[in-house]
């Protein structure tokens, strides 16, 4: 596919939007994709682009590796492979009716924002909604315009590690904020998506506000090579993180991510 | 229904199979055995057996000259079916954009001769992992599709094997999937094979070589052979409530012992014949113009496996070699329906320090049973 467009979102973070032709490219909301850069390799990324949109394919990647690097090299007009797509989705359909709350921090967002784009666009089918996101520095949030857009609809709360004076935000980390967003935990139904360690501490949280494991979901991250359960390296004890996951409700893998290099 | 070949015929029968394609089977060449090229029935290691322990593994001389009379040896099928390095894809960078051309799977018919009821079994594994899976593997499938199975039944087990405490050996169940088996008798001078056809194709052939019919003592005298080889196993493994054992003792001990010892090399997972982990990467050219990716083997004990950015997953070795007897006798289980062994016991022999699969599975058993890892 050609890359129509590519914008700086934060200092090493690209977004590129590609064009898959006249076909389009429809996906769900959490799916990934296998990028291949011409002789350096494929890696997965998930999709961030709005899934009513199949005409535009949107991937937000962040250079920190070989392929990652190439892909943010990348320039309009160059052409990349594109696999996919792959994996589970996060169950926008499934929690209609219900309140949603989205905690995430830095290029986080980025899976999620399928999610909420669909949240945004269906907005009718969906009762409080809000979106705590997390970043070390105002200039470190992903998707700033769409943040102003969405705050129009949904309730938009980033939370920084630090700021200057015109800072309007929380300052902390995001899992500091998670007890106040007063929601109904018998009506919530929590979508989130960091790091390992940090995901640990919002599941705390937000098991204190009383929302239970399995209104939960997450998606993880694991090493893959194929996309498609082959080639054994996303095992997370008995699941293919690239088929069986990546979203995930947190109640069917809580045990395995309690266990230590599993 | 059984049929019967003397050993003095056996050529025929590997005429009417070379009509089917390429043979690969059991031979010695350069002190060393392996799967290779089968010509005439001269070509099998007449009068040879192995002896096998962990780490360890001879040649040894038989008294008879019996052509079958050992088990495996490094070689598992997987190496013709599910190659150790094949190319993907061959891809040309053009001026905006770049051309990429897929490999075409082998076409070539072949026949395995000498396939172990421990290996047979391996390949009915890998067909549900990479054929029946959501996503099948072309590769695998072709190669599979055109691959007609000899198989051979085990009458001189090794002191690694541990197939008869599985279920998947010494004989050859017939609702395996093979087209003909084998089982050698050598008795009072006499050398000969019983034959069973388990597809059309196999009955095809006994039907063109007009064998006769067996008599009734002969297959008595095959399946006592048989039954003796199993009785004559060097190890066992239970597998009795192996998944949730090894998911209950995700911190044992044992692990640290094992770690220890452990060299995280990756042979077992190479000379396994089920183990399918693979990895894919890219060759340029020097012009920057050509590149080729390829798939090759890979091996969960390589730090590499789990790598995402940040780190590895699976940073200790005891996390490694609990990552592959996991998940080859608990979570393949989950994953496939199977477990992930079959008993050949490869693992222990072609340790470099001799790791015994069955004894690190006896030893988390024994303690789970004390309930020492409560």
């Amino acid at each position: 596919m050609t890359v129509s467009k590519v914008e700086k979102e934060t200092r090493g973070t690209f977004t590129l939007e590609l064009d898959p032709g006249e076909s389009g490219f429809p996906f769900l909301p959490g799916q990934f994709n296998m990028l291949y850069v011409f002789g350096n390799g494929e890696v997965p990324i998930s999709i961030s682009g709005d899934p009513e949109r199949p005409d535009i394919l949107v991937h937000t990647v962040r250079a920190v590796g070989k392929v990652s690097k190439a892909l943010c090299r990348l320039r309009p007009g160059d052409v990349l492979g594109v696999r996919g797509p792959y994996g589970s989705s996060w169950p926008v359909d499934a929690c209609r009716e219900r309140d949603i709350l989205f905690v995430t921090g830095g290029l986080g967002l980025a899976p999620l924002r399928p999610a909420v784009f669909h949240i945004f666009n269906h907005r009718r089918d969906y009762g409080k909604v809000i979106l705590l996101y997390g970043a070390r520095s105002p200039d470190r949030l992903l998707y700033t315009k769409e943040l102003e857009t969405w705050s129009r609809a949904l309730r938009v709360e980033p939370a920084v590690g630090s700021a200057g004076p015109d800072w309007k935000g929380h300052v902390g980390i995001v899992t500091n904020f998670i007890a106040r967003m007063d929601c109904d935990p018998a009506q919530t139904k929590a979508m989130i998506c960091s790091s390992e360690s940090m995901m640990r501490s919002m599941i705390s949280e937000l098991n204190l506000l009383g929302i239970p494991d399995r209104e939960i979901h997450l998606t993880l991250e694991r090493n893959m090579k194929c996309g498609l359960g082959l080639c054994g390296h996303c095992q997370l004890g008995p699941t293919f993180v690239c088929k069986n996951g990546p979203v995930y409700s947190y109640d069917r893998v809580k045990e395995l991510l309690a266990k230590r290099e599993l | 229904m059984h049929f019967i070949i003397e050993r003095e015929n056996l050529d025929r029968l590997l005429a009417a199979l070379q009509e089917h394609g390429r043979i690969i089977g059991p031979r010695i060449t350069e002190n060393t055995f392996g799967h290779r090229d089968i010509a005439s029935s001269q070509d099998f290691p007449a009068g040879w057996t192995f002896e096998q322990d962990g780490g360890f593994f001879r040649l040894r001389q038989r008294r008879d000259p019996s052509l079958f009379a050992y088990t495996v040896g490094q070689d598992s099928w997987k190496k013709e079916l599910y190659p150790p390095r094949s190319r993907l894809l061959s891809l040309q960078k053009t001026e905006s954009s770049f051309s990429v051309t897929p490999e075409k799977s082998s076409s070539e018919k072949v026949v395995f001769f000498g396939v172990r009821p421990c290996d047979l079994a391996a390949i009915q594994i890998q067909d549900i992992i990479l054929i029946q899976g959501p996503f099948a593997d072309p590769e695998y499938s072709r190669r599979r599709e055109n691959a007609m199975i000899v198989a051979i039944e085990c009458t001189q087990p090794a002191a690694t094997c541990f197939c008869a405490s599985l279920g998947t050996g010494p004989g050859i169940s017939s609702s395996s999937d093979y087209d003909l088996a084998l089982t050698e008798v050598l008795d009072d001078g006499l050398h000969y094979f019983l034959v069973r056809a388990g597809t059309e194709q196999g009955r095809a052939v006994i039907a063109g070589l007009g064998l006769a019919e067996a008599p009734e003592q002969n297959i008595i005298r095959a399946e006592n052979l048989v039954q003796e080889a199993a009785s004559r196993m060097g190890r066992t493994m239970d597998q009795k409530g192996i998944k949730q054992l090894l998911y209950d003792n995700h911190e044992h001990p044992r692990w640290d012992q094992v770690a220890r010892r452990c060299l995280t090399c990756g042979n077992c997972t190479q000379v396994c014949p089920t183990c399918f982990c693979h990895s894919v990467y890219d060759r340029v050219s020097l012009s920057g113009k050509e590149a080729e990716r390829f798939r090759s083997w890979d091996s969960c004990f390589l730090l590499d496996h789990s790598y995402i950015h940040g780190g590895s997953v699976r940073v200790s070795s005891r996390s490694r070699y609990r990552q592959w007897i996991t998940h080859k006798l608990a979570s393949w289980i989950d994953q496939f329906k199977v477990s992930g062994c079959v008993g050949c016991g490869r693992c222990i022999t072609w340790c470099p320090v001799g790791i015994d699969i069955t004894e690190e599975i006896q030893a988390i058993r024994q303690s789970d049973e004390r309930g020492c890892n409560a």
